[in-house]
């Protein structure tokens, strides 16, 4: 049941790493999609008090504000095709063509940056501020919020473009950096439009 | 059969001897051992801080510390208990000493993870601990951090309060993905769920309380800072806000919490009963049934804590229900322990005796917890001293005093020595007898009507609270002789062998203390961790 190994060089430690790796498969994903969940749970506590001040909180005359729709949809949509040019991405580096994989990354990360614009103009043209009234507080928290994961996500959209450079970290068949963007990318594309059904549509 | 000595797996990068204990070390063991040590001076601050709160009530007027030091005094001492002694002890330190033994790993899932969340804890401690000394200034807004009383405190000392859990959470949920990881993806080939150790369980519901509820904590702790710092007005009810939103989102992660401080608990019991009572552990399904159970009625039971924020009836009915079901999976699992004693043959010895303590001060604080889930008895007692004495008798009589059985049971894994018997059960002795002195009367007092939290009391209270504080001496006292077995075994203890007794877990088919990377050769295959009385016995 048991043998045991004699581990005299270094040669054979790797090697049994590497038994040992591929009898457990990779695991990171696993772990950053655990972390998701956690993330996902700091977003469900907001949305959850977002939702209890809306049903419970009447606001004063005055601070009911119209959202403009037309920008935050725009923004929806880029970020929805954003999602797919990052699984595309995925899929021409899967299949080793890793300058197209890098364009797809490309424009996604351009995507991404259109996104951020579009929310630094929605920001400008508010009519409130952060601490006007509760609505507006809730509003900037977590569209501030989404905006932070989206602003990492482009960081990493960016160093993973640059690691499929010819002699880059990520390859055909090495590319969990890519993986674990493309994953944080649509879980952070995920939120947005549960943010953007209860935000500006409910 | 070759043994390879522990210098041949060495990265040599990492340093040796003492020097490695204050490294950011990769090893599961070090850094297990790193939270254990750590945790305990936290114990010893916190412990120091209690001796503070006691002696102010020895008598019922304000005269020992001001009230707005007693207020700061009570705030860092339930913050430093529960967020760097008892959640980083009783998950980070055995946890990572032990999840890769009973899994057959080398290490745990994500190491550099894995130092990462230690490594957040000292910084934090010694920020919360710092900001006591900002004069005036310090958080008192207790461990709750309740607004509006947060928001109209001094803002500097609750911001700081606020970064150093934010930091905390931060670590337990690495730790928390670490060891779902861990269990469910790097366990040796052969090994299946339900022949893991039932820490290994505990564990895995742990980590998963933790991964769920610690990050509406951090988003809530987040939406409080602005409140302070912006000037928002989520929490700030002159500004529309809600206060009740922020006791819900609290207690979401803090009743949870309650289960990250006790499962691992009742998985690390779960060890040491069959072990020194020659018996398999009775029930071993139904345990793993009940750890799920607890899990998921933990997570729908917040709100027992707010039956006097103007719940709605609707509401505490359903609470009350739910809290009352979880007296079903915990009943379960205590007979489970009885059975696994009843004809055993048991040794009274150190880890036994706290085991044993465990489990009539858990059914103690488990009663008046069923109780509490009562809304009319509740209400009654809200607030008032007996609510401290049920929460002492469920963290300090339920986990510390398995944090104290596990240390004698496994610091001859740790070491190699054994830790000495009379001074553990001396140190035993003073614990228990001091820990029911000073918290049983806190029951009385609650029921009489003493508020919690209030540096002043009723005369008429005076001999209880003096009864319970000469208890908290005795609490205080019963340290030392563990310093000194700890401090004196660590030199020249009897050596303990690699198996000292007996045991069939994984962690005890390796030497004592272990090589770096865990096995000398192949991890065992242990399908039958509590086998006591049909293999092992037979061949003796």
């Amino acid at each position: 049941m048991t043998s045991t190994t004699p581990l005299q060089d270094s040669t054979a430690i790797e090697a049994r790493q590497e038994q040992a790796e591929e009898a457990h498969g990779d695991f990171r994903l696993f772990g950053l999609a655990t972390f998701l969940v956690a993330d996902g749970m700091t977003f469900a506590g907001f949305f959850a008090a977002y939702l209890t001040f809306k049903a419970v909180n009447p606001l004063p005359e005055g601070g009911i504000y119209e959202l403009e729709l037309l920008l935050p949809t725009i923004n929806t949509v880029v970020l929805i095709i954003s999602s797919f040019t990052f699984h595309r991405a995925g899929k021409e580096c899967r299949a080793g063509q890793l300058g197209a994989s890098r364009l797809w990354l490309g424009i996604t990360g351009a995507l991404g940056a259109i996104f951020l614009a579009g929310q630094m103009v929605e920001y400008f043209n508010l009519p409130f501020g952060l601490t006007d009234n509760l609505f507006a507080s809730t509003f900037y928290a977590l569209t501030g919020f989404h905006g932070l994961h989206v602003t990492l996500g482009v960081i990493c959209i960016t160093i993973v473009a640059l690691q499929t450079r010819p002699g880059g970290r990520i390859s055909a068949t090495d590319h969990f950096g890519l993986e674990a963007a493309e994953l944080y990318w649509h879980f952070v594309d995920g939120i947005w439009v549960v943010l953007y059904g209860i935000l500006y549509l409910l | 059969m070759t043994l390879a000595s522990p210098s041949d797996f060495e990265d040599n990068l990492q340093p040796q001897g003492w020097l490695r204990y204050f490294s950011f070390s990769l090893d599961h063991k070090v850094i297990g051992l790193q939270y254990l040590i750590c945790g305990f001076i936290f114990y010893l601050v916190g412990g120091a801080l209690a001796g503070i709160i006691r002696t102010e009530l020895w008598s019922p007027m304000s005269d020992f510390v001001s009230r707005e030091t007693y207020n700061e005094t009570l705030t860092l001492h339930g913050t430093i208990m529960i967020f760097l002694w008892i959640v980083p002890v009783v998950n980070g330190a055995f946890g990572n000493y032990l999840i890769p033994f009973y899994v057959g790993a080398r290490d745990m899932a994500f190491p550099r993870l894995n130092a990462v969340a230690f490594w957040l804890i000292p910084p934090a401690g010694i920020l919360l601990i710092s900001s006591y000394f900002i004069a005036g200034a310090a958080a008192q807004s207790g461990w709750t951090a309740y607004p509006p009383l947060s928001l109209t405190t001094p803002a500097a000392g609750q911001v700081v309060w606020i970064l150093s859990v934010l930091l905390l959470g931060g670590s337990s949920i690495f730790g928390g993905i670490n060891f779902i990881a861990t269990i469910l993806k790097l366990r040796r080939p052969g090994l299946k769920l339900m022949m893991l150790p039932l820490y290994c369980w505990a564990m895995l519901g742990t980590s998963v309380l933790v991964v769920l509820s610690t990050p509406v904590l951090a988003g809530t702790l987040i939406l409080l800072s602005f409140d302070i710092i912006a000037h928002t007005g989520f929490f700030n009810p002159t500004m529309g806000g809600n206060v009740v939103v922020y006791q819900h989102l609290f207690w979401f992660y803090s009743h949870p919490a309650v289960y990250i401080m006790v499962l691992p608990a009742f998985g690390l019991v779960s060890e040491i009963l069959p072990i020194h009572a020659r018996k398999p552990l009775f029930g071993y399904t139904t345990m793993v049934y009940s750890i799920m159970a607890i899990v998921f009625l933990g997570l729908i039971v917040w709100a027992h804590h707010m039956f006097t924020s103007g719940t709605p009836p609707w509401m505490r009915l359903f609470f009350t229900i739910a809290t009352s079901f979880i007296a079903v999976p915990t009943g379960i699992k205590f007979f489970n322990w009885l059975a696994t004693l009843w004809g055993g043959k048991i040794a009274l010895n150190s880890a036994m005796l706290f085991s044993c303590a465990f489990i009539v001060n858990f059914v103690f604080g488990g009663i008046t917890g069923v109780a509490l889930a009562q809304v009319p008895f509740d209400i009654h007692v809200h607030d008032t001293y007996f609510v401290v004495g049920h929460f002492h008798y469920i963290v300090y009589g339920g986990t510390v005093f398995v944090i104290f059985g596990s240390l004698y049971h496994w610091y001859p894994k740790f070491t190699g020595r054994l830790l000495n018997e009379d001074l553990g059960r001396l140190h035993f002795l003073l614990t228990f007898v001091g820990f029911n002195l000073c918290f049983a009367p806190q029951h009385w007092l609650g029921l009489n009507g003493m508020p919690r939290r209030v540096a002043e009391y009723d005369p008429a209270f005076t001999t209880l609270n003096q009864l319970s504080s000469v208890g908290a001496l005795l609490m205080a006292i019963s340290t030392l002789p563990l310093l000194i077995n700890v401090v004196v075994t660590a030199i020249n203890g009897k050596k303990a062998g690699d198996n000292p007794w007996n045991a069939l877990t994984p962690e005890w088919l390796t030497s004592s203390p272990p090589p770096v990377e865990n096995w000398h050769g192949e991890a065992p295959l242990v399908t039958e961790p509590y086998g006591y009385g049909q293999h092992l016995e037979a061949k003796a």
